[in-house]
């Protein structure tokens, strides 16, 4: 099953490589990893999507929490919880009717573009994984000339939250 | 106090009370050397190589308990010291390591001697430090001392730039360190140890399978006491040897690999399995599906991570070993409940049918000297009371199952790694730990090659250990596996050209002793024990077709066995 696990870190140098190392040693997978300070200076925030059995989510948990450095871990998909993923895509729009059909999907989707040239647009879109997905998969035969994606952040819905 | 960070090392494990560093010096690390030379709280003892330096500091650590130091310089001398802290960090023994960097201004320009230390460790210690500031030195060592001898005890690197040793600081030793993301839990759950003790009164076929956790606790008391109460049987671990007195009748041996008979058949046919500070091993476990298929496990250990990482168990225990068995002890006094007197007898009964199998047995009447056979000598010539180190091979395993450990801390062995080179410098830990004790590195004649040169450092320090070497002309263990699995084609497995240890042990100033004839074994030993003030090798030539049994293959269950 995919996983969005939380990880309240130590902002320090190294940190990040403690938690990749973890990983690639012992074979899970990490699908995205994303990681910034937070409004405490000294903590860094990671989001971390994962797939695994529970026994390997367990784990992962276990071995996250053994890091001296990693001061709290929270299974985000264990509870109801807000994920969100942000993504710029260059597509090639030539054309009034490419130009068009590109527009009419950003705005679909709720993105917005964010640059123009007589040959290319950037739409920017934030959603959940699956609604970015979408998003490409819509633009069926428009080609891509790049995309960028953020990797996903979550946050726990309600009074529950991730703090030192 | 304005002292320079080198002053501040040096004062800081005076003030941790630190008897023994181990090192090696180089470039990175002069101004640290100089500190030392200055002063004689803390004594450095200087080996031949880095991995001796991390070995010996083992052994200092698993001896007495206390945290092992090392200091190494960048570079070289960091990567020499890898496999010692891979070895300490598998066995999870308390271990500081003090490696010199270059100057902060040069890390990352690939300066001479320059190694990314913190990231070449990583994988194999508990946490690491790069000090790049003198300001933060003192609190970063104790912060290391910390981590590495609390919850589950492992190495700590603590990495240091030549400049940071140079720039000057106000000291103060600092008594007490936080860290808001590491607090190891201590005591059991209460609901849990409620639980794990209605299953164990409710057990008809319990066995106690316990490991290194144990040692390392401090708790042989608490488990005996535990076992006694209930006359449950005992299995250790390699790692948990001595953890439970071996002379003891409800000792059922090691188990594993290359466990008795008794203690396998006990573990595959359990109702339930009490694992206290042991981790599931593969080399204990055998075929994991068939591991304890009839029971129910309950597991104690202070590391979450190694609950059902490897067998699902259905009462999990985070705490201390110590902590637990004494909540448990109390708990069973309390009660007048007792589990079935009856079904106890019989499972005791059944358990007798298979020590009587006498798995052990080995040729007595051979004309050549049996491994088995010295092992059993030098434990009637100690009187069961050395401390014993061990390097990595069939040899480790005939001590493990031959020497009978009654006490902790007296079996010293690279049990997770399997590290050939351990046992010789680990014994030079544990000797300079405890000078009048009787000291026996039993080790192979491949093993001790691995790390021959501290023959140096045992003569410079005036270390009276006793080699006990097997020398059965084979890298015996590679030797066994190909006899039985790779249809004896013994590819490099044979040990040529080797030196004459004897008057290679007289070149570094020790005494040399060879063995031939079995009659002449205990002699030996008698004699080598007497020189309380000497080095001896011991160098027994066995015989070289000898294997160790019983020996679960691997792919199989416990309960199937290679016998003799
Ligand atoms: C550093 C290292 N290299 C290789 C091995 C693999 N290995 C395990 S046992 C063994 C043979 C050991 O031979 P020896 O020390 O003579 O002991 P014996 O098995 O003959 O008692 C080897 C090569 C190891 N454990 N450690």
């Amino acid at each position: 099953m995919r996983h969005i696990i939380s990880i309240l870190i130590e902002n320090e140098a190294g940190a990040l490589s403690r938690v990749a190392g973890l990983f690639s040693a012992r074979g899970y997978n990490i699908e995205s990893l994303t990681v910034a300070p937070t409004e405490d200076a000294s903590l860094s925030r990671m989001t971390l999507v994962t797939r695994g059995s529970d026994d390997i989510i367990e784990q992962i948990n276990k071995q996250l929490n053994k890091l001296i450095d990693v001061v709290k871990v929270m299974d985000l998909t264990e509870g109801l919880h807000i994920e969100r993923e942000m993504m710029l895509i260059k597509v090639r729009a030539e054309g009034g009717e490419a130009r068009e059909e590109v527009k009419r999907l950003s705005d679909i989707f709720g993105g917005r573009i964010l640059d123009v040239s007589e040959k290319t647009y950037i739409v920017e879109l934030t959603g959940n994984a699956r609604k970015l997905d979408s998003f490409i998969e819509a633009l069926g035969p428009v080609p891509i000339l790049e995309t960028v994606r953020s990797g996903v952040s979550g946050i726990a819905r309600g009074e529950k939250s991730l703090q030192a | 106090m304005e002292l320079t960070g080198a002053e501040i090392i040096v004062r800081f494990l005076q003030d941790e009370g630190v008897e023994y560093v181990f090192g090696y010096p180089g470039g990175a690390v002069l101004h640290i050397y100089d500190a030392i030379y200055q002063q004689e709280g803390v004594k450095h003892v200087l080996v031949r190589h880095e991995q001796a330096a991390t070995h010996a500091a083992d052994g200092y650590a698993r001896s007495t308990g206390k945290p092992g130091v090392v200091l190494v310089t960048s570079g070289p001398g960091a990567t020499n010291a890898v496999t010692g802290i891979a070895t300490a960090y598998m066995d999870s023994i308390p271990m500081v390591v003090l490696t010199g960097q270059v100057n902060s201004s040069l890390i990352g320009n690939d300066a001479f001697q320059e190694v990314d230390s913190v990231g070449i460790t990583r994988p194999c210690v508990k946490h690491n430090f790069l000090v790049k500031d003198v300001a933060e030195l003192a609190t970063t060592l104790k912060k290391a001392f910390f981590i590495a001898t609390t919850g589950r005890p492992g190495p700590v690197v603590v990495d240091i730039p030549k400049d940071v040793t140079a720039h000057r600081c106000h000291y103060s030793h600092p008594k007490r360190v936080s860290i808001r993301s590491y607090n190891p839990v201590v005591k059991g759950h209460p609901v849990q140890i409620k639980k794990a003790l209605g299953l164990i009164l409710a057990a008809k076929r319990p066995v106690l399978y316990t490991g290194g956790g144990v040692v390392l606790n401090d708790s042989a008391k608490q488990l005996t006491e535990f076992a006694k109460l209930l006359r449950l049987p005992v299995t250790n671990t390699s790692m948990g040897l001595g953890g439970y007195p071996a002379t003891d009748d409800q000792f059922l041996g090691m188990l594993g690999m290359h466990g008795t008979y008794e203690a396998n058949m006990a573990v595959s046919h359990c109702d339930l399995l009490i694992a206290i500070g042991a981790r599931f091993d593969d080399r204990v476990t055998g075929n994991i599906a068939k591991f304890a298929p009839r029971a129910k496990i309950i597991h104690v250990d202070i590391d979450p991570a190694s609950i059902s990482k490897n067998v699902k168990v259905d009462v999990p225990i985070v705490g201390s070993v110590d902590h637990v068995l004494k909540e448990m002890i109390n708990a069973i006094q309390a009660t007048e409940e007792r589990a079935d007197a009856a079904a106890l007898g019989h499972w005791w009964d059944q358990i007798s049918e298979w020590r009587a199998k006498q798995c052990l047995k080995y040729d007595r009447s051979s004309p050549l000297i049996k491994p088995q056979f010295v092992i059993e000598k030098l434990y009637e010539v100690t009187q069961g009371d050395a401390f014993v180190t061990s390097d990595v091979g069939q040899h480790q395993m005939w001590a493990a199952q031959f020497y009978k450990f009654d006490k902790p801390r007296r079996w010293v062995n690279s049990g997770g790694l399997g590290t050939m080179g351990f046992g010789l410098p680990a014994a030079m830990g544990v000797q300079l730990a405890h000078p009048k004790a009787a000291v026996a590195c039993v080790t192979g004649e491949g093993s001790i090659q691995m790390n021959i040169q501290e023959l140096s450092t045992c003569m410079q320090y005036q270390l009276p250990i006793k080699v006990i070497c097997l020398n059965n002309g084979y890298l015996g263990m590679v030797r066994q596996w190909q006899e039985f699995f790779y249809e004896s084609r013994y590819s490099h497995s044979y040990m040529e050209s080797l030196p004459d240890f004897v008057k290679l042990a007289e070149a570094y100033g020790h005494i040399g002793m060879h063995i031939n004839q079995p009659g002449d074994v205990e002699a030996a030993l008698q004699e080598a024990f007497k020189q309380k003030k000497r080095f001896v090798f011991l160098n027994f030539v066995t015989d070289k077709s000898e294997n160790v049994y019983p020996m679960v293959p691997a792919g199989a269950g416990l309960d199937e066995m290679i016998l003799v």
